[in-house]
């Protein structure tokens, strides 16, 4: 059985990216999916050379016909999201792809259109296998572009005989970090001890005991502020959740990013140790969680 | 006037620049339109009122006049409907309330019962006079773009709207910037900033709205960020330097124009240049 692990982090900007590309690099045996399809940040560090490309079709979108429209406002008054103007014209951003209005017309003026949505793509890397993605501007179903790299990295594990897939997964609590939640067997949420990190922390675990999926928790820039590390370290304990990394502000994070590389890769980086055991704690959990 | 606080990645600071916006003006509106992880509150500590709840539609079915036709689950797009050899299974989580399926019922076995996906509530501040509204998905749900439509409802024209949106590019974002006079984008300069920046400019770029950039932790990687500014002659509103002890402000929560007088004269001042922005219709 393939394991799966997804990196999340409620709130953006707590270093999940820098976190899961180290473990990219120290992961000998894993396809990496990066699902945080609406920011995609991993390929600068991993450079990615893509082999594969897919188009990704979302939802379809309404197109009202000039030609045949008689101007009768029954689609404008069925749809429910008001994404029929005046003019009879379609708003791509507010049109959810529903299929009513072209039922309700009457001169059958309105085809429903595939519309391409974004890419995902499969990539080598020098840590192995990335599947990637890129979707297009203000598109709904991110989730369902999530779901689709998850889908190709399981058939790249299973092709290529590897034991893991690490996720790098969205900011929040909705439709996206929900389709990169479900279904792995370990959630690591990456924090920061800031008022916001705390909160966010807490909104993420209450989706993971939603979805019963095992979490531990990882401390990062666990300095900027002593006594909330300890308080989200408290917090975690009377939860039962396991904190498995306390990893403290550094530079070198920033400089490793400048140079394209992950913090794992330079011998000298003091934080290389604490990734590295914060690695095997996880890869024991995983083994541990073998049902 | 309405201004939008966004960014291509979240962390950058974009609560950072609404919250200490509004208290350097004072007499506005705040809007927290970042539904998942609403933040703006912790950092003003407002009491809080709630408003209403963000109902959505979702189908029940009438065992006794259904006839298993399965037309229901056909014009379903969003899969919220399974026609099974003996029942119809309703999945409500994925349902959009679109009222497709009720329409296309020949036996009237469909009526739409309403459930909460998340809440608004209002908080207010007499001292600054700012007005808070903070809208919160529920745990587990799906779908933000709703509550963002609703919360904005409250916009009061005859004020400063200044709203807090979800980060990245996708729907919640355009259900949140889309309707706005001006957009601020909130980046750090790093490789990751820069690559998210760019995400950013396209989606207001897309929409039309003009926008300018304001770059926190300023000093911490390199100047891409602002090349790319130069090179696309986007305008730097305000640069933050990157200073501990606004990170630790920040991580206890304390707005930093309130212990850093001076900064919200430079706060008061990005408004002007946004103002003028937006009557002489540049930047757009
Ligand atoms: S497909 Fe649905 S959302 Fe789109 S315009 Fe038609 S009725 Fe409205
Ligand atoms: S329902 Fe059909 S004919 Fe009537 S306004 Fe809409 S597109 Fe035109
Ligand atoms: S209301 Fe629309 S989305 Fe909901 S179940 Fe009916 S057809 Fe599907
Ligand atoms: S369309 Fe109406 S009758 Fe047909 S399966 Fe659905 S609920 Fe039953």
């Amino acid at each position: 059985m393939v394991k799966q692990i997804t990196i999340i982090s409620g709130k953006g900007g707590t270093g999940k990216t820098t976190i899961t590309s180290s473990f990219a690099a120290l992961a000998d045996n894993a396809v990496i999916a990066d699902c945080d399809v609406d920011a995609a940040d991993m390929h600068l560090i991993l450079q990615p050379d893509t082999f594969e490309t897919h188009d990704f079709y979302g939802l379809k979108l309404a197109h009202i016909n000039k030609d045949l429209c008689t101007g009768c406002d029954t689609c404008v008054l069925n749809c429910r999201f008001d994404a029929i103007l005046e003019s009879h014209i379609v708003d791509p951003y507010r049109c959810e792809g529903c299929g009513v209005c072209e039922y309700v017309c009457p001169e059958t003026a309105i085809v429903m259109k595939e519309k391409k949505a974004g890419e995902y793509y499969c990539s080598h890397t020098r840590f192995g296998p990335l599947v990637h993605a890129k979707l297009g501007i203000g598109e709904e179903a991110s989730g369902k572009l999530v779901s689709n790299v998850r889908q190709r990295a399981s058939e790249i594990a299973e092709s290529s005989g590897k034991g893991l897939i690490i996720i790098d997964g969205p900011p929040g609590t909705g439709c996206s970090v929900i389709a990169a939640m479900t279904g792995t067997d370990l959630v690591l949420v990456v924090t920061e001890p800031t008022v916001s990190g705390i909160h966010d922390l807490d909104r993420v675990l209450q989706v993971a005991r939603h979805f019963r999926i095992p979490v531990a928790v990882c401390i990062n820039k666990c300095d900027l502020n002593p006594e909330m590390s300890q308080l989200i370290f408290d917090h975690c304990a009377e939860n039962g959740v396991n904190v498995v990394g306390r990893i403290p502000y550094n530079r070198m994070v920033i400089d490793a990013m400048l140079e394209g590389k992950t913090i794992v890769e330079n011998p000298d980086n003091e934080l290389s140790g604490e990734i590295g055991s914060m690695w095997s704690v996880l890869l024991s959990m995983l083994g541990d969680n073998n049902g | 006037m309405r201004i939008a606080i966004a960014s291509g990645k979240g962390g950058t600071g974009k609560t950072t620049v609404a919250v200490n916006l509004a208290l350097a003006l004072g007499s506005a509106q705040l809007l927290d339109c970042d539904v998942e992880e609403p933040n703006c509150n912790l950092f003003l500590g407002f009491g809080l009122e709630k408003q209403e709840d963000v109902l959505i539609s979702f189908p029940e079915i009438d065992k006794d006049k259904c006839t298993l036709c399965g037309r229901c689950a056909d014009i379903c797009q969003f899969n919220a409907i399974a026609a099974l050899p003996k029942s119809v299974m309703v999945f409500p989580k994925l349902c959009h309330g679109c009222g497709g399926c009720s329409l296309v019922c020949p036996d009237g076995a469909i009526s739409e019962a309403a459930r909460s996906i998340g809440m608004i509530e209002r908080g207010i501040d007499e001292s600054f006079n700012i007005e808070l509204f903070q809208g919160t998905l529920d745990i587990s749900e799906p779908m933000a773009s709703p509550v963002i439509r609703q919360l904005q409802e409250h916009i009061d024209d005859s004020t400063v709207a200044i709203i807090d949106s979800p980060p990245g590019t996708a729907c919640p974002v355009i259900a949140s910037v889309a309707e706005m006079d001006y957009c601020v984008l909130v980046t750090e300069p790093t490789p990751f900033g820069l690559n998210d920046l760019v995400l950013a400019v396209a989606v207001v770029k897309q929409l039309g709205i003009p926008f300018g950039v304001v770059i926190n932790r300023h000093g911490v990687g390199d100047d891409g960020v602002e090349q790319y500014c130069q090179n696309e002659a986007i305008p730097v509103l305000m640069k933050i330097p990157f200073d501990r002890d606004i990170a630790v402000l920040y991580s206890k929560g304390t707005p930093f124009v309130k212990q850093m007088p001076e900064w919200g004269s430079k706060f008061r001042e990005m408004y002007r240049d946004i103002c003028e922005c937006v009557s002489s219709g540049v930047g757009v």
